[in-house]
């Protein structure tokens, strides 16, 4: 050692560090403190994690509060929709007290009461509802919620979601009404709901009521689809809504922060699938659309209006830009059109290369694409057709494909995941031969179809790295199928070693919050030290010899910002003080009377190293393990006198013995290097004048041994 | 911690510009503006009018006669009203902020910007050796800045083709004999009051320094936070004023500090003053000074000058009335703006009428974005109103990218705008749907209702350049706009100094016809700004766009912040009453421009340490001998984060042997 810092303060850490690379905190964007040579040779210095009181002397240190800082109710999922299935997202998480609905859909497979979340399930009032984005699974049960139910709270969804929801729920509602089927709610229910949403800002900090914090990420999917944050105390968790981990035409990749985290609840529609490289499938979906149109054929893509289409568009554009194309692209539904402009209005929600051009040309400017009239179903020539809705589930798309899948130069795209149930589904599945039209003629289905996954959800490699990224404490499956998810699950809980949870419908999941926080107070003078470097450089040659002047072994360096402190719990009052502000402490708690303040540690030798060293002398026991170690002492530290008392060793006051007791106090949590051999332990104890030759005294016994 | 105010600023083109010190150890800037409104000292190019007959190629010998000439004259110190010809013949220098340049760059470890005005500095800054400062600004205001800064490097081009290459060595007019012979009015504004602000002139930066300081700048939304150091967690709330601008808040383990910018309680486009989030701070820095100069005088042409009295006396009563009444007294807070502005942005709208149905044309050099907005969306409708054919143009080398970006933005937009945006026109008249039509039927005409009703754009400038109503040209000379001519007619344009861009060439070409009008904002020095133009017959109307912000209103604003310490400029001394016994929970202090004011420190008190439950599970207690005190041994990572210490499970004492610990080698030694 080559000194002592000032006193410093007393947690400790010990960390190697290279001089020009050492923060002053832990923040991974700070400048270097530009620190005077001056200061950097006052920071030389060690000091061990060697601070003990042994009770009769020692008063307090530090005095510290332990307090609860929220009752550990931790986080309490209730799942009422989307578990261990695809469709009507809406799961009820408590956190800390706290109750938040995250999404609120229907699920479009059913038409009796399984279409909406059981909201009798929910016990008790919530504090907010968040949408994470305008899928009608994600969001269509909310104007009943809201307008039916009576739900009065706040609602968030970001700006995109905001504008665009009431177009998808009057497009579900329109063709609900073209099939003659009731719905629960009506069109004023959605626009009264509509008015009661506050629209949020991506990494916008909401702060409802006192204790609830919720932010939005970036989520890529669709046009404003947000991963939500949220914490009360904490407790936090993340849940992910639908969300894409590879950019494509027009969305980024889903962004996030790396938080710390309790839960993160996860869509897992692609729990098995990895899936192609974006540019592949875009290849892949283009030379078919190509081979068709150049054959004179008709390209159907049954696509829902917002989202897909968007990016088809923009992509089926630039390639008929670049072959110099002139077969015309028809979009059937003005869902779409109103769509394109929202597009337009919301560039900063798309990725980064459409906006950085949106003075040049917004790229929602479409030339090619252009609207549809049902008059030319049946006109001659090739054409492209999008048409909604997607998975061919009714309307437009499947009257259409009712007139062209009988011709085999034709082509059914379909660009994503099909619901089962649907004749998107059958078809993708190739299961799919005949179809009874309206009149129950019955219908060949002879022309090609390509099922892309050209899906907006990220498959399960990016669940992975999503998972990994923010490194949870739990996980949850939703959105799912389930044996897929319980594939998922299982190599989640493998390859992570934390717990994961997939509820059906219905589940509840209690999570104990783990990242509670102690609370407890320090001086200023604690926190100043605590925020400068604090290094020392110690030079340990391989001979053991501490004080070495052999400049050519290796120099150690070491961060001792935050040594070890006591921690105090005095009847409930908290107090905490600087190493300096220990002897005034020590008089005002002692009621004047002066004080000792003694330190002591307790460190382990192993045996093998001993028996060597008493085994040169040919002694045995442990005092004559003493003897070798005065005999070396008085070697290494001439200027000091060594006495061996028999039963100890004492220098000043320093005073080392052997530690027969198992649980003494003084022993550090310290692992002694190899478990087979035993070890002996060695305690000492000094006064604070002594400390630079104790742990120099201790340093040199752990080496030369 | 201690406050410098280096300049105070002057009105919304030069905001304030301080540095905090010791800021949790920090400094922090605050702002870094350019005072636009020195460039009147100089004179716009072409010099004289005089000289464009002669055509280019006399240009620099003219010059030269030019200089000698004036000389002479300026020797001859004969007492003659300011001539156009004493103004300074040269490429133009741009003034920073006083002093900021004796400030070592390398010494400022954050920057955090309010609005777009006070980021033009900033390349001047970030392209200093050793500047490393984290620069903080909202995204809106960032890129608004950007195309700010590249407008005035583009109309800066024109000084440079016209003086040729820049002289090496400073510009003749900065020796000291040469300022010496400036007159009065013209060296006050070169070197300041007190003579010192030489310093501060610098030729503009180039747009090479500009990408590099937008490289160097991160962005923020309204609301996110920031974390600078793992210390300071710094949040920008909307301040209403302009898009992108923003009040900040500074959040320290010890102390909490608000930085009160020009605010605006309700903006016409711009997003409302979000004042809640500034609550229950202990320190708040109020920089705004600009309703200081409206309160004085009153100017006889503002239609708004007349205050309801009515108003104030409420909005008092709701001050001194129940605290919690916080709904009441922001409904009061904002419906006075509201009314002011509209009334105003009308007067504004009526006289350009008048002109143009004189036969003139108006000239508006614009600085507000948010007013070139509203005036680009009032006056086409007046103008369709009266069924006069006058064409509007903006010219810039900007306006189509930033009337662009203006409409893709709902997220900086007031809510009115944003509601537009949005599709909630259809609440009214759904209900009157048949339902029971076919699928088809109800689809074609649905949609058609539905684009009616929704899907506007935010501004509507977009309907009238699509109408050609409106043009945007990118430049005077260009092509397009030389064959679309036609006069009279109504042209926004940079800039407002009256000494770059396209507003020169129009006042020379229409400086005589008195029927054309010249709107001015306040900020500029009319008798200095329009010398070069005379003799002027046109008329000019100078008006501030800014609602006043009367005293009652910041007063009760202030007090509702309910700051520990309230910093104000010393103007504002004798000017807002802090006496009332009931409402002075808090002291107050003054700055004065240049000089320093120590901030008394935070109390000495605890600071919270949390201690991750993790970690406190393995604590071993111990007992003390005396009934109810334990002690445990502490280890851990000790980390600040958040503005929070927190103890966390870090490296623990296995890796305290020295000997295990992992060597690194160093050159140290």
């Amino acid at each position: 050692f080559l000194g002592i810092n000032d006193p410093g303060f007393l947690l400790s850490r010990h960390r190697p560090l290279a001089i020009s690379n050492c923060p002053t905190t832990s923040s991974d964007d700070l400048p270097l403190q530009p620190l005077a040579a001056g200061r950097w040779l006052r920071f030389l210095g060690k000091l061990l994690p060697v601070l003990r009181w042994p009770p009769q002397a020692c008063p307090f240190l530090l005095l510290v509060e332990i307090r609860q800082s929220a009752p550990a109710m931790g986080i309490e999922c209730l799942v009422l929709g989307a578990g261990q299935e695809i469709g009507k997202s809406c799961v009820i998480v408590t956190i800390n007290g706290m109750r938040i609905m995250f999404d609120c859909g229907m699920h479009l497979g059913h038409s009796d009461e399984e279409r909406y979340p059981d909201f009798s399930l929910i016990d008790g009032s919530l504090d907010c509802v968040v949408i994470t984005h305008f899928h009608l699974d994600h969001i269509g049960a909310l104007p009943y919620f809201t307008e039916v139910v009576g739900y009065n709270g706040p609602i968030y969804m970001t700006y995109p979601t905001k504008a665009l929801a009431p177009l998808m729920l009057e497009d579900f509602l329109r063709i609900s009404v073209g099939r003659g089927v009731e719905e629960k709610f009506t069109a004023e229910d959605i626009s009264a709901c509509m008015k009661k949403v506050t629209p949020i800002d991506l990494k916008q900090n909401i702060q409802v009521g006192k204790d609830l914090q919720i932010r939005a990420y970036y989520a890529g999917h669709v046009l404003g689809a947000a991963m939500v944050y949220a914490k009360v105390g904490d407790a936090s968790m993340v849940y992910t809504g639908d969300y894409n981990m590879t950019p494509d035409r027009h969305l980024g990749a889903a962004q996030i922060d790396p938080l710390e985290l309790d839960l993160v609840i996860t869509e897992s529609t692609y729990a098995t699938t990895v899936r192609d490289s974006k540019y592949a499938s875009e290849r892949k979906f283009l030379k078919a659309v190509h081979d068709c149109v150049v054959a004179g054929g008709k390209v159907l893509i049954p696509t829902f209006a917002l989202g897909r289409a968007q990016e088809l568009f923009i992509l089926l554009e630039d390639y008929w830009e670049r072959m110099n194309l002139k077969v015309p692209i028809y979009f059937s539904s003005g869902l779409t059109k109103q769509a394109n402009i929202y597009y337009k209005t919301l560039m900063s929600w798309t990725n980064k290369k459409i906006k950085d051009t949106i003075a040049l040309q917004n790229a929602f400017n479409l030339k090619h694409v252009v609207s549809f009239d049902r008059s030319q179903i049946n006109a001659p020539g090739p054409c492209v057709l999008f048409a909604s809705p997607g998975m061919l589930s009714g309307g437009l798309s499947l009257e259409v494909f009712k007139q062209w899948a009988p011709s085999e130069v034709n082509l059914v795209m379909l660009p994503g995941h099909c619901v089962a149930g649907t004749i998107g589904h059958k078809l993708a599945s190739g299961k799919l031969t005949k179809l009874y039209a309206d009149n129950n003629s019955q219908i060949e289905i002879r022309c090609k179809n390509v099922n892309l996954s050209f899906s907006a959800h990220t498959d399960s490699k990016g669940i992975m790295d999503l998972l990994k990224f923010l490194s949870p404490k739990h996980a949850m499956l939703v959105h799912g199928e389930k044996p897929r998810m319980s594939i998922l699950k299982k190599k989640i809980e493998s390859e992570m070693g934390i717990k994961c949870y997939d509820p059906p419908n219905g589940g509840l999941v209690k999570i104990p919050s783990a990242t509670v926080h102690v609370k407890a107070q320090t001086s200023d003078s604690f926190a100043k030290s605590c925020q400068s470097p604090n290094f020392s450089l110690s030079r340990c040659s391989t001979s053991g010899a501490v004080l070495s002047t052999d400049l050519a072994s290796p120099l150690t360096v070491t961060d001792d910002r935050v040594g070890e402190a006591i921690l105090f719990v005095d009847g409930g009052k908290a107090r905490g003080v600087h190493k300096d502000e220990l002897e005034l402490e020590l008089i005002v708690s002692g009621e004047g009377k002066p004080q000792v303040v003694l330190f002591g540690h307790c460190f382990p030798i192993r045996s093998k190293n001993l028996t060597n060293a008493t085994g040169r002398l040919g002694l045995s026991g442990s005092r004559s393990l003493l003897k070798v170690l005065a005999l070396e002492l008085s070697h290494l530290f001439p200027q000091v006198d060594v006495q061996n008392m028999g039963d100890f060793l004492q220098v000043g006051s320093f005073i080392l013995s052997v530690c027969t007791n198992a649980s003494c106090t003084r022993r550090s949590s310290e692992v002694p290097g190899d478990p087979s051999t035993t070890c002996t332990y060695f305690c000492c104890s000094w006064c604070m004048e002594d400390e630079k030759l104790a742990l120099a005294i201790i340093s040199s016994v752990r080496n030369s041994l | 911690m201690k406050l410098t105010c280096l300049s105070s600023g002057s009105g919304y083109q030069f905001p304030p510009c301080h540095i905090l010190e010791d800021v949790c150890g920090f400094r922090i800037l605050l702002d870094c503006p350019l005072d636009l409104s020195a460039l009147s000292v100089f004179s716009p190019v072409p010099p004289d009018n005089d000289f464009v007959s002669d055509g280019k190629a006399s240009y620099n010998s003219a010059r030269d006669c030019f200089a000698k000439e004036q000389e002479i004259q300026k020797r001859q110190k004969i007492e003659t009203p300011l001539h156009a010809k004493d103004l300074i013949h040269d490429e133009l220098w741009y003034k920073t902020v006083k002093n900021l340049h004796l400030w070592d760059p390398s010494s400022i470890d954050v920057v955090l910007i309010s609005s777009v005005m006070g980021m033009l500095g900033l390349p001047f800054l970030t392209r200093a050796e050793g500047f490393s400062a984290k620069i903080y600004v909202t995204d809106a205001a960032a890129r608004l800045a950007r195309l700010m800064m590249e407008d005035l490097i583009a109309m800066n081009m024109e000084y440079q083709y016209f003086y040729g290459p820049r002289e090496s060595g400073g510009p003749h007019w900065m020796r000291w004999e040469e300022l010496e012979l400036l007159r009065p009015e013209l060296k006050k504004v070169v070197v300041g009051k007190d003579g010192t602000e030489l310093g501060g002139w610098l030729p503009l930066y180039s747009s090479a320094d500009v990408m590099d300081c937008m490289r160097k700048v991160q962005t923020l939304k309204y609301a996110e936070t920031a974390c600078y150091n793992g210390t300071l967690v710094l949040q920008p709330f909307s301040s209403g004023s302009e898009i992108g601008s923003c009040n900040w808040t500074i959040d320290g383990p010890k102390r909490n500090i608000t930085w009160l910018s020009c605010s605006i309680f309700a903006s016409a486009h711009a997003m409302n003053f979000d004042y809640g989030a500034l609550r229950g701070r202990d320190l708040v820095l109020y920089s705004d000074k600009q309703f200081l100069p409206l309160m004085d005088e009153v100017q006889s042409n503002d239609a708004s000058s007349t205050i309801p009295s009515n108003d104030l006396s409420s909005l008092s009563r709701c001050c001194s009335a129940d605290k919690d009444d916080w709904k009441k007294l922001t409904e009061s807070l904002l419906s006075t703006d509201e009314i002011l502005e509209k009334e105003k942005m009308d007067f504004i709208c009526s006289c350009i009428l008048q002109s143009v149905q004189a036969g003139g044309s108006v000239v508006i050099p614009y600085n507000r974005l948010g007013i070139l907005l509203q005036l680009l969306e009032m006056i086409p409708v007046l103008l369709e109103s009266l069924a006069a054919d006058v064409p509007i143009y903006v010219i810039s080398s900007m306006a189509a990218e930033l009337l662009a970006f203006t409409n893709v933005i709902p997220e900086w937009a007031s809510k009115p705008r944003q509601e537009k945006a949005y599709l909630f026109g259809l609440s009214i008249p759904s209900s009157k749907f048949e339902l029971h039509f076919e699928v088809s039927k109800v689809s074609s005409s649905f949609w058609m209702f539905l684009q009616m009703f929704s899907g506007e754009p935010m501004f509507s400038h977009v309907d009238f350049v699509n109408k050609r109503k409106l043009h945007v040209f990118s430049a005077i000379h260009s092509p397009e706009l030389l064959t679309t001519w036609q006069e009279p007619c109504i042209i926004f344009a940079p800039h407002w100094s009256l000494r770059l861009g396209p507003v020169v060439h129009l006042l020379r070409r229409w400086s005589g016809d008195e029927n054309s009008l010249l709107i001015l904002e306040d900020g500029v020095d009319p008798d200095i700004a329009l010398l070069p133009f005379k003799p002027l017959e046109m008329k000019v109307l100078q008006c501030s766009f800014l609602p006043e912000r009367r005293l009652p209103k910041v007063d009760c604003m202030l007090k509702l912040l309910q700051p520990k310490i309230l910093v104000l400029p010393d103007d504002l001394k004798e000017k807002l009453d802090f006496s009332n016994p009931s409402l002075d929970s808090f002291s107050v202090l003054y700055y004065t421009e240049g000089e320093t004011l120590s901030l008394p420190s935070s109390p000495e008190g605890t600071l919270d340490l949390e201690i991750a439950s993790v970690l406190a599970e393995r604590f071993a207690w111990q007992n003390l001998g005396r009934q109810d005190v334990m002690y445990t041994r502490l280890e851990g990572e000790l980390v600040m984060e958040q503005g929070k210490f927190r103890l966390l499970p870090g490296i623990t004492s296995a890796d305290s042997h020295p000997s295990k610990n992992k060597e690194m080698k160093s050159d140290a030694g």
